[in-house]
């Protein structure tokens, strides 16, 4: 299956990036070739197996729901583009 | 003999016998690095000061004849991808150009308590993202064996300032193969230990099933050292793995009698350099004079490692760097000239009586991410980042992801089968020895065939060790790599001293 620059551009909206023409050009070309190699796996059987999204079989990790302290909010905001030392400031988007 | 020539072992024992001062070792230190990096370029940032600071409180406390931890005084450098409260964390990215780690990461906290000295913050492939070094965005690191060669990726820095006597012990992190490609390029010693196995709480994620913290070293002594500090169970990360570390550095010397090698056919098939493969040949060698034995084996899935790495690693890295919007923290463009451009696409739009597509503009906020992210990532990281969204978006993810997470269980089923029948699997860790920078930059995909022998190891969540067991014609290091079933780390690193006292291929120095 080839993928077409429409179909880049959607990709990039998905993925919240910008290309910019020449990117999405490259970038059609290059995730062509990445995805063709990745088509391989198709040669394999793989009906009757288990998918293994962990190495380490995990188990639920139960904890007392104990009110505990966290980052202070001077911390976490400290590395904010753009903050009123309450909140993070974004650009408007209601009543734009 | 400068103290940079020493090994972290060396170089403790005469720190706790006092022959020697912390506060003299990191002037050492800092002074090879003032005289030697500006050509190598393995760190990113290094504190001569705050680490002469630190040794000089550490000396104080053991001339006091008070309590010293188990690095007592040794400097080490880390990869700059790990939180350390108040400090730059740059992920080489210009997203994370002033990222200041608001808390320590629990190996930071672990290297303090047990007295390591920081020197500073190695260079990588951004957001470890790369085979080669040359995605940082600040510039590749060089090969200290051959300044035009890449030191291998993403722990390039780590495993150069090493080999480069600019550090003994460095922190790396491995999630297809970036602690030990890049070692094996640079001739020193790698671990990546079993997933879980060191807490990865404060390491930036990549791909989180996949990332691994280990240890770089010039010998597999001192990467013992290095591991038995770093190891353990920690509760805030769900991952870790709750099982006793192991005193490695104690059970270093102990013989492994009858050690039986795998040798993996597939491992040997085309495209394997032949100088690459007399190494690793006259190492099984080395092996069976010392007493281990070699049986041939197939992994028949090992050809399937890297297409379901490329698959996998990117979901997981598509949805982990979601959280650079340019709000929290990171990167943020210019939102005034944004919203002037925005107004103005809109404009031009209407004016052409385009109205559809000015209905499905960005807003400001949406046009906001989708910039910061272009400028604020580098190529590799978009890509990887498309590539995921790609494989996870409707219509694929059974096609890809679901695919790829079968595939991985039967590359799992792989190795199960091969520790049935040897202790340890032996092999090349790359095809070739370094290649030039600049040589794969425009080829993705010849880049990420660098990783064949390396990310099974990292989708079964099995240890790696690799170390130097030969060097190339023009004098570029080739390494040997071992692998070993979950928690047998002390078996790596056993294996992995056996052959160094039989060898001294580690005890080579580049020429600086």
């Amino acid at each position: 299956m080839s993928l077409t620059r429409q179909d880049v551009e959607k990709v990039s909206l998905l993925g919240r990036l910008l290309l910019a023409p020449d990117e999405l050009d490259r970038m059609t070309l290059q995730l062509g070739q990445i995805v063709g190699y990745v088509e391989q796996l198709g040669e394999l059987n793989t009906e009757s197996v288990e998918p293994m999204a962990h190495a380490v079989e995990l188990k639920n990790v139960f904890r007392a729901d104990d009110v505990r302290p966290s980052l202070e909010r001077s911390a976490a905001l400290a590395n904010a583009p753009q903050h009123d030392s309450e909140c993070y400031l974004v650009p408007a988007v209601l009543g734009e | 003999m400068s103290l940079t020539d020493c090994t972290a072992a060396e170089l403790l024992a005469d720190l706790n016998a006092r022959r020697v001062s912390s506060v003299e070792v990191v002037k050492d230190f800092s002074a090879r690095i003032e005289r030697v990096d500006s050509k190598v370029k393995a760190f990113l940032r290094y504190d001569g000061d705050a680490a002469l600071k630190q040794a000089k409180a550490i000396d104080d406390r053991r001339a006091r004849g008070g309590s010293v931890g188990l690095l007592g005084g040794l400097p080490v450098a880390v990869k700059d991808l790990i939180c350390a409260r108040g400090e730059l964390t740059t992920c080489a990215s210009k997203m994370l150009a002033n990222f200041r780690a608001p808390y320590d990461a629990t190996i930071v906290e672990k290297l303090r308590a047990v007295d390591a000295v920081f020197l500073g913050r190695t260079n990588m492939d951004e957001f470890a993202m790369g085979g080669s070094n040359e995605n940082s965005a600040f510039g590749p690191t060089h090969n200290p064996w051959n300044l035009n060669c890449i030191p291998g990726g993403s722990s390039g820095g780590a495993a150069a300032a090493v080999a480069a006597r600019m550090a003994t012990l460095s922190i790396g992190t491995d999630t297809g193969g970036s602690i030990r490609q890049p070692a094996g390029l640079c001739g020193v010693t790698g671990l990546k230990p079993t997933y879980g196995r060191v807490s990865r709480y404060g390491l930036v994620a990549f791909a989180s099933s996949l990332d691994q913290i280990g240890p770089l070293a010039r010998t597999a002594e001192d990467a013992a050292l290095l591991l038995e500090a770093i190891a353990g169970h920690d509760p805030r990360d769900s991952t870790s793995v709750d099982a006793p570390v192991p005193k490695y550095s104690q059970t270093i010397n102990q013989p492994l009698a009858g050690l039986k090698l795998g040798l993996v056919r597939e491992h040997f098939g085309p495209g394997l350099d032949s100088e690459v493969e007399a190494a690793v040949r006259e190492a099984f060698k080395v092996y069976q004079s010392l007493g281990a034995t070699v049986k041939e084996l197939s992994m028949p899935h090992a050809k399937y490692g890297v297409a379901t790495y490329y698959v996998i690693a990117p979901c997981e890295a598509s949805s982990n760097l979601a959280r650079y919007d340019g709000v929290h923290y990171g990167y943020r463009t210019d939102v005034a000239k944004m919203n002037d451009r925005l107004a103005e696409e809109a404009k031009s739009m209407s004016a052409a009586g385009h109205s559809a597509a000015v209905d499905q503009l960005d807003n400001s906020l949406v046009r906001m991410y989708r910039q910061s992210r272009a400028e604020g990532f580098g190529a590799e990281v978009k890509r990887r980042i498309m590539l995921g969204t790609y494989a996870l978006s409707a219509g694929y993810y059974d096609a890809y992801y679901l695919k790829a997470l079968k595939v991985r269980r039967l590359i799992r089923g792989d190795y199960d089968a091969a520790f049935k029948q040897v202790d340890l699997i032996a092999g090349p860790v790359t095809t070739t020895p370094a290649f030039k920078i600049g040589e794969k930059m425009g080829d993705p995909l010849s880049m990420y065939l660098v990783d064949l022998y390396t990310v099974s190891a990292n989708l079964a969540g099995v240890g790696g060790i690799v170390f130097p067991c030969g060097f190339s014609r023009s004098n570029l290091p080739i390494g040997l790599q071992l692998q070993a079933p979950p928690l047998a780390e002390e078996r790596l690193l056993r294996a992995a001293h056996m052959f160094q006292k039989a060898t001294d291929w580690h005890t080579r120095k580049p020429p600086l």
